[in-house]
């Protein structure tokens, strides 16, 4: 136990100390990782705001369900719990033929006098239908022109279609950029190490030489690349966050509230922060736990 | 200690580097294994260190046949030689008391031993006021002495001296091989490769000769002229 306690001391103590006595390799391995995760996080975050944008414009596109005209509104408002029954439906909201009618003058403020002695008989009960996924907002219009009482069913498909292959675009386009950039930083911080480790070589030969096994040469290279990693892992999230702000104000004083990012509350800084811890782990125990492979096969 | 039984060892470009080589070194024998470059020595070294595997015959090291044994042993046969080679081999970033210590930080000598340890193996290479210095701050015989320090520490069975002295001035050099006499002495066994007959004249001690990738002479106290052959 106690020999056990002084291998971790020595694994740590090398493992920091080879960090600063190799500080130029340490230096460019943490600024790949802090470009690599600042370029991903922009993106991500980037994604995330487009998705959001999709979803609120999502959330207005409404199915609206025309009731027969010789239904009570009591009757008519009746049928909101089958509505309400359908798969997909996420919210109804019955307006009565009177609501309608103010709706429309309203909608119609210049013209507001020529509509001014309409009868409100000319309107329908009617239900605002909100979906769940507006991909099935074909199948919930099928659904909804079944319910009984139901006289007609009227829902733009084609902005629904539209703004599914615009989510579907941006869904994938970020899975391939991601994907890109992975690679390309694994490739670079891959080389990186094998760099540092090519450095050292001589160091494991005679580590080898005196009789270390490989775990013990591994351990504090694994370290080093621990600390290197989540360094560079937490100023990319510091940076990427820092940025992020900067932008999210800028486009609150220019905007004036017409568009506006999504804050950077825990429900994204979380999964941004462990994604970064994840990838800057990975990549710097991972890659230095690999790269020294070649020189331990003797 | 050391077996070599007909051994052959053709590396993978076709060159046959030894082509039935045998010889013994029994427990606190000191021998020099001589000969030109190209005849063979540093191939027994590496096939004594475990670096590579021998084509046909037999090596056993410290009782171990090194071409039956598993990869995750090779670490602990190691650490039962010492190794000093021409270049040194030292660590350049740390000091001479780390280069020493980090042998025993290998075997996972407690902290304890190491600070007992290291100090009395530096005083007996006389290196015990340079402690602190870097490598690149010592004469190339003060550096070897580090390594001769570094092979000692863990108190090995063997010690295996691949010219040690190639890097050295005459007077160094004397330095070196009396100190790792003296060591042998102590009880360990001490295997020297070298090609300096006028260093090897001085220790009347055994000499296996070999050229060619054959021993042609095993004999004590006399070194044979293979330049002359």
């Amino acid at each position: 136990m106690k020999v056990n306690r002084n291998k971790t001391f020595y694994f740590i103590r090398e493992g920091v100390s080879s960090i600063f006595t190799h500080g130029l390799m340490s230096f460019a391995s943490v600024c790949i990782i802090i470009a690599f995760l600042v370029i991903m996080g922009s993106f991500i975050l980037l994604a995330v705001n487009i998705t959001a944008l999709v979803g609120e414009l999502e959330a207005e596109n409404i199915i609206l369900a025309y009731v027969h005209e010789n239904l009570s509104v009591s009757e008519a408002s009746a049928l909101e719990h089958s509505l309400r029954a359908i798969p997909n439906v996420a919210n109804v909201n019955f307006i009565t033929r009177e609501e309608a009618m103010e709706r429309f003058i309203g909608r119609s403020a210049d013209d507001a006098a020529r509509f001014r002695d309409i009868d409100a008989a000319t309107f329908r009960h009617r239900f605002e239908v909100f979906v769940e996924d507006v991909a099935l907002i074909g199948e919930t219009q099928h659904d909804l022109r079944h319910v009984p009482q139901i006289a007609s069913v009227n829902a733009h498909l084609a902005i629904a279609q539209g703004l599914v292959t615009v989510r579907n675009i941006v869904t994938w386009a970020s899975i391939i950029i991601v994907a890109i950039l992975l690679a390309i930083s694994l490739f670079i911080m891959s080389n990186t190490i094998k760099l540092a480790t090519f450095e050292r070589r001589e160091e494991i030969a005679i580590m080898k030489m005196v009789g270390a096994t490989n775990s013990f040469i591994r351990w504090p290279f694994i370290f080093e690349g621990f600390l290197l990693g989540v360094t560079g892992a937490m100023a990319a999230f510091f940076a990427v966050w820092g940025l992020y702000s900067i932008a999210f104000d800028r486009v609150i004083d220019f905007e004036a509230g017409l568009f506006q990012l999504v804050s950077f509350s825990s429900d994204i800084a979380i999964p941004v922060f462990l994604l970064f811890a994840g990838i800057g782990f990975g990549v710097g125990v991972g890659g230095s736990g690999l790269a020294l492979n070649r020189y331990l096969k003797v | 200690m050391i077996r070599m039984t007909d051994v052959f060892k053709e590396y993978e470009n076709g060159a046959k580097a030894l082509k039935g080589v045998s010889f013994e070194l029994n427990a606190g024998e000191f021998a020099f294994l001589v000969g030109p470059s190209g005849s063979g020595k540093s191939t027994i070294i590496r096939l004594l260190i475990g670096e590579i595997a021998p084509s046909d015959g037999v090596v056993i090291v410290n009782g171990q046949d090194m071409d039956n044994i598993k990869m995750r042993k090779m670490p602990y046969l190691r650490r039962t030689i010492g190794v000093i080679f021409q270049d040194f081999r030292l660590i350049e970033n740390k000091s001479v008391y780390e280069n020493v210590a980090f042998a025993m930080h290998v075997i996972g000598a407690s902290r304890k031993d190491i600070r007992q340890r290291v100090p009395y193996v530096l005083e007996l290479v006389g290196l015990e006021y340079k402690a602190k210095a870097r490598p690149d701050q010592l004469s190339g015989g003060e550096q070897q002495r580090v390594a001769v320090a570094r092979a000692l520490v863990n108190n090995p069975k063997l010690i295996i001296a691949d010219e040690p002295t190639g890097n050295l001035d005459p007077a160094r050099s004397l330095e070196i091989l009396t100190l790792l006499k003296k060591i042998n002495e102590l009880g360990t066994t001490v295997l020297v490769v070298t090609h300096e007959k006028p260093l090897v004249d001085q220790f009347h001690q055994r000499v296996i000769a070999i050229d060619g990738g054959r021993i042609i002479s095993d004999a004590l106290d006399r070194y044979y002229n293979y330049e002359s052959q």
